[in-house]
């Protein structure tokens, strides 16, 4: 710093306090929910600080679901999430950087339309072709499936332009030595531009994990039967807006489940994330 | 620029082929049946159609409820910006003071990226559901008279509030780099000259943080735009009386009921248009920032 100020300073702490404290207000009041029994959230007496139900209201959940609802289990639901979410993170990272190799690394006829024809995919979300998309993913047989659920997700214009970006910077010098020892494009591929792409792969998972495991309007278009529903849309499925039938105790526990496994990502590959999150800007 | 490369002839085709033909099934046909479909108008009885121009587009501009949807998109995406962006730039130049402790706080900040819309707005349901929720009871003993399923602005508040809440931790890491990335020299060359921390961050700080702020504007209204489906669907449907309806949210519900297609793809379209003018928007500015 270029002079000391300890008032300032002292206020840096306490905006950041409080901003803390703002941000994270909601989860708290979410996990004491998750700690109580029904009649305390349903009076709305509920203390500010945790019950005494923890146990049975995440067991009660995970191996239930809303009995009153007769929703699914919650350890289903968060099954599909994981499935979706790998399947998807992998999926997308798998067939971005074989494409991203072949843009670099051959010539062939059309490769910069192939390139373009990728490129603008990130004009065209989810949301803009709702319907269309859903009736050919009808007409394929693939509603209620996995694949259903993640193929059509699993183009990816980002990760291709990131690992397109990164290959751009490997040293051609390496490319020559692998050609002189006889390698082809797979060996090149398993031995250096994989390795190397490490990294690269790491923070791109975090990000297209916690993207695969948040979808929301694709699952809740491509599923109709109730095994099928990810935690995410489970959790909407157990709140009835209009009348005392919701189980607050056991939604606020789905709730943190639902959030525990993208959070943990964030907070334990905290290098990773935050740098995929700025390459993955463009 | 060509790299060294490789011989093949079949090899490379084999490599794209997978993304190709995802992105033809699941993107270009489908947008380009949305496009196609956005001129006709089919009868009610879906036997015959007609190709009508740009009637479909015609009728949704003189649809009211179509304004309302746009109108509150614009309210809805400028409130979720400014508030967003305001709280993430206070809590980063605090961060950004060499203060201990602030890779700690820099970590209890950046957790709700990860937190889905749709549970986002479960959270925030919770909190202001009228009956129970505590912010909810808080409100009415101030002598609020708080009901979110009844009061349109109050639905609005509600949808902002969570959005806002679940962007800041995306805002906040992008003006914490590009605060980090102002060259110290300058700042203290400012000092040296006897400019206080206030008029430093005024005359120095900010200038050379508003192309990072201006990235950040057009990507929460995208955000906006696209990710708040979950927090709308999961807290308000897209009400009351169509108070929280944003042009996404209509599509979709529209779309629900069946019936005009021609309308619902004209309606998808434009959304195609609004992506493609906001992404260009971006590109222009990822241009500007190389020669900077």
């Amino acid at each position: 710093m270029v002079e000391r100020r300890p008032l300032l300073d002292l206020m840096a702490h306490l905006v950041l306090l409080a901003g803390i404290a703002i941000v994270a207000f909601p989860v708290y009041i979410t996990f004491v929910a998750s700690t109580r029994d029904a009649t305390d959230i349903i009076h709305g007496t509920m203390p500010l600080y945790p019950g005494t139900d923890f146990v049975a209201n995440y067991m009660g959940a995970l191996f239930q679901g809303s009995q009153r609802l007769r929703t699914t289990a919650v350890s289903t639901m968060m099954l599909n999430s994981l499935v979706m979410a790998l399947t998807i993170a992998i999926g997308k990272i798998v067939i971005s950087i074989v494409s991203a190799y072949a843009i670099v690394y051959f010539r062939f006829p059309l490769r910069m339309a192939a390139f373009w024809m990728i490129f603008v995919t990130l004009m065209l979300p989810v949301e803009v072709r709702i319907y269309p998309t859903f009736k050919i993913v009808a007409d394929l047989g693939m509603i209620d499936s996995y694949a259903g659920l993640t193929i059509p997700l699993i183009a990816s214009a980002t990760a291709t332009l990131l690992f397109r970006q990164f290959f751009m910077t490997i040293p051609d010098e390496l490319v020559e030595a692998s050609k002189m020892d006889g390698a082809g494009p797979v060996r090149f591929f398993i031995d250096t531009a994989l390795p190397l792409s490490r990294t690269n792969i790491a923070a791109l998972f975090v990000i297209l994990f916690i993207y695969g495991w948040n979808q929301y309007l694709w699952p809740l278009l491509v599923t109709n039967s109730a095994t099928m529903d990810t935690i995410v849309i489970g959790i909407k499925r157990m709140i009835v807006t209009s009348d005392a039938q919701t189980e607050w105790h056991i939604v606020m526990a789905t709730a943190m489940l639902a959030m525990a496994p993208p959070v943990a990502v964030v907070l334990f590959m905290q290098r990773w994330f935050v740098k995929g999150l700025v390459e993955s800007e463009k | 620029m060509q790299k060294v490369g490789f011989k093949g002839r079949f090899f490379p085709y084999v490599l794209i082929a997978p993304q190709i033909l995802i992105t033809l099934v699941f993107f270009y046909w489908p947008a380009s049946q949305a496009v196609w479909q956005s001129f006709l108008i089919q009868d009610a009885f879906g036997t015959r159609v007609e190709f009508v121009w740009f009637e479909n587009y015609e009728t949704l501009f003189s649809d009211p409820l179509y304004f309302n949807a746009l109108v509150v998109t614009v309210v809805f995406s400028t409130t979720v910006a400014a508030l967003s962006l305001g709280f993430a730039l206070l809590l980063a130049v605090m961060a950004d003071r060499q203060i201990r402790g602030a890779r700690a706080y820099k970590t209890f900040l950046i957790w709700p990226y990860a937190v889905a819309p749709a549970v986002a707005g479960v959270l925030w349901l919770f909190m202001f559901q009228p009956s129970l929720g505590i912010v909810a009871q808080q409100l009415k003993r101030m002598g609020v008279d708080w009901n979110y399923l009844l009061d349109g602005r109050q639905a609005m508040t509600l949808v902002i509030l969570a959005s806002a809440w679940k962007q800041i931790s995306y805002n906040f890491l992008f003006f914490l780099a590009g605060l980090q990335s102002i060259p110290r020299s300058v700042i203290e060359a400012a000092a040296i000259d006897g400019a206080g921390p206030g008029r430093r961050f005024w005359t120095i700080v900010f200038p050379l943080l508003s192309p990072t702020a201006f990235f950040l504007l057009v990507v929460n209204i995208v955000y906006v735009f696209f990710d708040t489906f979950g927090i709308i669907d999961a807290v308000t449907l897209g009400g009351p009386a169509k108070a929280t309806e944003t042009l996404v949210y209509k599509v979709y519900s529209d779309g629900r009921l069946g019936g005009d297609l021609g309308g619902s793809a004209a309606q998808s379209v434009i959304l195609m248009a609004i992506v493609i003018t906001l992404t260009a928007v971006q590109f222009k500015y990822v241009e500007r920032k190389v020669h900077y």
